[in-house]
């Protein structure tokens, strides 16, 4: 007799688990190397709390009542539970605090491979270190941590999610313009924001290169490209270049065009990438304010994994020798 | 600096000979896929061909790194995660609403019924057309020839991709709205516009060249 289970769920049997407890015990020990303590949190916590992240994909898909008639909500991420227990716990703690994690997240996703409804993630997030010291750092743990892991051709894409609205800004697009062209480019979309960049009535190099520079994505290069209203953004990054070791410096694809569903980050913003997968295997970035709305304002830097992609990575870099 | 192939998807159908065309403008040898049309893989010039809605299923997966579809065909798939990268301008057609011909039936069912049946191989486009315009549609997917369905009495009206005009007047059914105009993009994979950015952007290049 079957029974079934849920759509986007999944049972990992004997041989499978095996693999991916060799990638976890892999990330473990780098991240325990760095300095990271690994933290848990409730899978289940009050809705109202995890709101405090604001809307966009952070926000929780699955909700349920308590018998008190409670609105408790499954995480969406780790970034939201640990900045929670950052204000609630660490109150007055010294920083920078380093925090990593192994857990399940729940996400309203369309199952398709490597993408689950609940999905196994495993990441850090590091609390009190501004840019681009933190940044540095957290970078140089994910490029460690990936290659412990046994991947070979992972590249990690670095952009910063303040770079294409300081750039509107700086061309005189109105606020309320910026809605629509950031929406064409979340939704990768450059044929639309070809035309919502039309309908701006701007003149010919300013459309040019409001449409031009999101496309920009290369070598350290590219952070030399002219434009003063650029040079907020390029300034950060070049700064976060200049710390990183030359390992992790030759694994990074600067990336002009990156943006962010999730609504809270605020500076550099990365995305893990690999030959052998067609959707990234994780990503992360800079979210400085986030802490502040659960009440203790501090800078902060993370990202996360998610070990069944990781896992799919391998297998298809093996294929690809 | 050293290119990388890429892997292109090609749209058999409508599409398919200004497709080729265009590819062979910009220097791909597509001799073998004009001349073979059982063949589906053609790794010697990095090309594959497929149903056009598959191509953004082959992209998204990493299976292609680039492919060739129309802009009707990302409507309905628009969950895919895609680059959509350059508008081909080629493959023009117009996604419509159509019903027999005489008193439009649509408006009859609206006012009497509340709710008009539609049939389309395109639920998701007709689906959000009908929710736009604040009407209330039933919307029947159908797989082959629409024009049948409101010949039926299955529904009153269809939401179908019309080039020339010419399958509809043959069945008696006229244009009622126009939904969007159509033509063929050239798509990304997320991962392979950034590992393969140099391949990509030359041949974006070329095809606008071409």
């Amino acid at each position: 007799m079957t029974h079934p289970i849920p759509s986007g769920t999944r049972d990992v049997l004997p041989a499978e688990m095996a693999e991916l407890r060799a990638i976890t015990d892999a990330l473990r020990e780098v991240f325990e190397w760095a300095d990271f303590g690994e933290v848990a949190t409730p899978t289940l916590e009050y809705a109202e709390v995890l709101e405090r992240g604001g809307a966009g994909a952070a926000a929780p898909a699955y909700r349920l009542f308590d018998q008190q008639g409670h609105v408790l909500a499954l995480r969406s991420d780790m970034t939201l539970p640990i900045a929670r227990v950052v204000a609630t716990r660490y109150a007055d703690a010294p920083t920078p605090l380093r925090f990593w994690y192994l857990a399940a997240a729940y996400r309203d996703v369309r199952p398709r491979r490597g993408q689950r409804r609940e999905l196994l993630q495993a990441g850090i997030e590091l609390i009190g270190a501004p840019a681009p010291e933190g940044t540095a750092e957290t970078l140089t743990v994910l490029c460690t941590a990936l290659e412990k892991v046994g991947l070979e051709r992972f590249r990690i894409g670095l952009g910063d999610a303040a770079l294409y609205p300081a750039l509107l800004a700086a061309h005189g697009v109105p606020e309320d313009a910026h809605g629509p062209l950031l929406h064409e480019l979340v939704t990768r979309d450059f044929v639309g924001l070809e035309r919502e960049i039309g309908k701006l009535g701007l003149p010919e190099p300013e459309a040019h290169l409001l449409l031009t520079v999101p496309q920009l994505r290369g070598g350290a290069e590219l952070l030399e490209v002219a434009g003063e209203a650029l040079e907020g953004a390029l300034e950060g990054l070049r700064a976060v270049h200049a710390l990183l070791p030359s390992a992790v410096a030759g694994r990074i694809i600067f990336d002009l065009g990156l943006v962010r569903e999730l609504g809270y980050y605020t500076g550099a913003i990365f995305d893990v990438y690999d030959p052998a997968l067609g959707t990234p295997l994780g990503g992360g970035g800079r979210y400085d304010e986030l802490i502040g709305r659960f009440g203790r304002s501090l800078p902060a830097v993370g990202f996360a994994l998610t070990v069944e992609q990781l896992h799919i990575a391998l297998t298809g870099e093996e294929r690809l020798k | 600096m050293s290119v990388e192939r890429l892997t292109i998807a090609v749209p058999r159908g409508a599409l398919f000979g200004e497709t080729l065309d265009l590819l062979q403008r910009i220097g791909i040898d597509t001799a073998e896929l004009r001349a073979n049309d059982r063949k589906l893989l053609f790794a010697d010039v990095g090309l594959i061909t497929m149903r056009p809605s598959d191509v953004p299923t082959y992209v998204e997966a990493g299976a292609a790194d680039v492919g060739i579809t129309g802009k009707d065909v990302l409507m309905e798939r628009s969950e895919r995660a895609v680059y959509e990268l350059l508008d081909l301008g080629y493959g023009r057609c117009t996604m419509v609403v159509a019903t027999v011909a005489g008193p439009d039936p649509m408006a009859e069912a609206l006012r009497r019924l509340g709710t008009v049946r539609i049939a389309t191989k395109y639920p998701k486009i007709a689906t959000t057309h009908f929710e736009r315009t604040g009407r209330q549609a039933e919307i029947v997917e159908v797989k082959g020839s629409v024009e049948l369905a409101p010949l039926t009495g299955l529904v009153e009206g269809i939401v179908d991709l019309t080039a020339t005009g010419t399958t509809l007047a043959e069945n008696g059914l006229v244009v009622r709205e126009e939904v969007s105009v159509s033509t063929a993009r050239l798509i990304a994979n997320p991962v392979a516009h950034k590992l393969k950015a140099a391949a990509i952007d030359a041949l974006i290049r070329n095809l606008r060249a071409g």
